[in-house]
């Protein structure tokens, strides 16, 4: 188990901060937070073997930003109903997930010590019925949306006003449910809903943009009635700054989409540059290099 | 938000065409004013499933999704997580083909007490054809864990079953009809999941029908009876959980055992007898009715379920035919 989970153990995320930017020492603690994700996920698939290295690389500081800085969250108590949802389409980034619900008090950290093997609730994808804080099911992509969706208009009903944070690939976009979702999120005004798109510009058999391509795909998403944010996913300061202006943006009458442009294995430079580590397995020597890059990543960014 | 009013044309087909319809909105509406948290949702079929009467009833309680089967689905899962109790209705060839991984994953996996309410099942469509459909829809949902499967036979015992579902921790498939099917029950129905009702008992033959066949074939008994025949007639109205006493009592009682069913013969309730027959060695003859392993023709449905002998002379004559042969041999 990494020390650093142990170290910073959060009890409660500030109170909403309002059109402000994070201070220096809040910069530091996301940035030491991401960079605990990807030291996770190194550990983790070495327990299994193989995994999804690069595609929660992508995703480490959204991660960190929505659980350290955006989300209205309770330690220790995954089920509260107050509590902001995150649903993961990308699912097979989970692995980059279940290290922050542990350090949020949802499900014992010797559970992570077990990952994937047998009997174990934690597995390539996040499961809702057997791992505590995953708001909701995925792993067979452009489900998540309609899922998050479905929270909305259920808040209303049940006079809830938590948010719902759908983090989704970019390679997602091609799933003809996702656009479904899209258009009924407009139809309904589902100002609660926001989504992240990871647009790290890689999919399983390539280049996003050479398999398939999406682009232009601000417009496409402010043409089905969405408002468009672009940000940098690698620098948590305007994440964060993004995040707490939609948190307390009380005019917004429409969902909101976060366009995220990320580096696919961000933090280790072979991975950044070879897609095939879209799924892999580390030999424990690069395993350390790979750890060594990523802390001396986070003092020199 | 819609407004449709009385004497709307709309509306004035939708009573004509199918009272039986009305019983979904009218049980819907009952469970709110109950005070439980129901939430309708509809695919652009609010005139096609009446869910428009509870739609005017209740605005803020209906949502409509437009074509957007698979995101209504996974959308209703999403919302049961908050709580409430989504029934998202469409065409079950639309539910249960359409959106089989949605209900898998995003229901029934997930454990969400979503109710799904798949109308016009069977051939009941006559001619708009394959598309629409649903000969399969049972045996898909009857392979999904965690998930109820229940084929009402009337508007009735779908009212009835909406008000026991209350109760019912697992999700539901409703497998219902085009709302025109003459009634089997009264208003007081009960109802009970997984308890079969049993119409008679008789050494000779025991029919098992569910959904719409459960009205033919109590002709069908009724007139066998007459001619002298001791025949049996169970409404096997949930498939899963398959109430497997109802069947093993009757198979032990009885010569042949008949499945009818507005389904292909394979997987639906068919199956599911076949299947418990067969691992406890019954010794009675199983003859399964309903669409033989084909897609149907096109025609009025009234034409197809004469022409597929599945109204109720049909399913008489299947059953005198295997008096017959049983006595033959």
């Amino acid at each position: 188990m990494a020390d650093s989970n142990v170290a910073i153990s959060s009890q409660s995320n500030s109170a909403p901060a309002g059109n402000t930017r994070p201070n220096a020492e809040q910069i530091d603690r996301l940035r030491e937070r991401a960079e605990f994700v990807r030291l996770e996920t190194l550990r983790l698939i070495q327990i299994a073997k193989v995994g999804h290295y690069s595609s929660v690389f992508s995703c480490a500081e959204i991660l960190a930003v929505l659980y350290y800085d955006a989300m209205r969250l309770r330690h220790g108590e995954p089920h509260w109903p107050g509590r902001d949802r995150f649903l993961m389409g990308k699912g097979h980034a989970a692995v980059g997930l279940y290290p922050l619900l542990v350090d949020w008090g949802f499900f014992p950290a010797e559970v992570l010590d077990e990952y994937t093997r047998l009997g174990n609730p934690l597995g390539d994808h996040p499961d809702r019925r057997k791992v505590p804080g995953v708001d909701f099911s995925s792993g067979s992509i452009g489900h998540a949306l309609s899922a998050g969706l479905g929270m909305v208009l259920g808040a209303r009903l049940q006079k809830h006003d938590f948010d719902v944070y759908v983090l989704l690939g970019d390679g997602e976009m091609q799933e003809g449910q996702v656009w479904e979702a899209a258009i009924s999120a407009a139809t309904h005004k589902a100002q609660n809903l926001i989504a992240i798109i990871d647009r790290n510009g890689f999919q399983l058999d390539g280049r996003v943009d050479d398999v398939n391509p999406i682009e232009p795909l601000a417009d496409k998403w402010r043409a089905f009635g969405w408002e468009v944010h672009s940000v940098d996913g690698h620098d948590v300061a305007a994440a964060a700054t993004l995040f707490r202006q939609l948190k307390v943006d009380e005019k917004r009458a429409a969902p909101a989409c976060v366009i995220a442009k990320t580096v696919k294995g961000k933090g280790v430079r072979y991975m950044e540059t070879d897609p095939g580590w879209h799924l892999g397995y580390l030999a424990p020597e690069d395993e350390g290099r790979a750890a060594a890059e990523i802390r001396s990543s986070r003092r020199t960014p | 938000m819609t407004t449709l009013s009385a004497e709307s044309w709309q509306y004035r087909q939708l009573n004509a065409r199918a009272p039986g319809l009305s019983y979904l909105s009218n049980a819907l509406i009952e469970l709110v004013e109950k005070g439980y948290p129901v939430v309708v949702g509809s695919a652009d079929l609010q005139y096609s499933n009446g869910l428009v009467r509870f739609a005017q009833r209740y605005p803020e309680r209906f949502i409509q999704f437009g074509i957007s089967e698979q995101n209504m689905v996974t959308a209703a899962a999403g919302m049961a997580t908050t709580g409430v109790t989504p029934f998202v209705a469409t065409f079950a060839s639309f539910l249960a083909l359409l959106c089989c991984e949605q209900i898998r994953t995003d229901v029934a996996y997930s454990a969400l007490p979503v109710r799904l309410i798949g109308h016009h099942a069977g051939i009941s469509l006559g001619f708009y054809g394959t598309s629409h459909h649903a000969t399969e829809d049972l045996a898909i949902m009857r392979s999904i864990a965690d998930l109820t499967v229940v084929a009402p036979a009337d508007g009735p015992q779908l009212a009835a079953a909406i008000r026991a579902s209350v109760d019912w921790p697992q999700p539901i498939y409703f497998r219902i009809g085009r709302g025109q099917e003459p009634v089997v029950y009264e208003d007081s129905a009960d109802f009970r999941f997984g308890e079969a009702v049993v119409h008679g008992r008789g050494d000779e033959l025991t029919i098992i029908a569910c959904g719409t066949m459960v009205h033919p074939a109590r002709t069908a008994f009724d007139v066998l009876r007459k001619d002298g025949h001791s025949v049996g007639l169970i409404d096997m109205h949930t498939i899963k959980p398959l109430d497997r006493v109802a069947v093993l009592s009757a198979a032990k009682g009885t010569r042949i055992i008949l499945t009818v069913e507005e389904h292909n013969i394979v997987g639906g309730l068919g199956g599911a007898v076949a299947e418990l027959l067969a691992e406890n060695s019954s010794p009675a003859r199983l003859v399964r009715h309903g669409i033989i392993d084909e897609y149907s023709l096109i025609a009025p449905p009234t034409h197809l379920y004469r022409h597929y002998r599945m109204d109720a002379a049909g399913i008489e004559s299947v059953a005198r035919e295997a008096l017959q042969q049983s006595t033959a041999s």
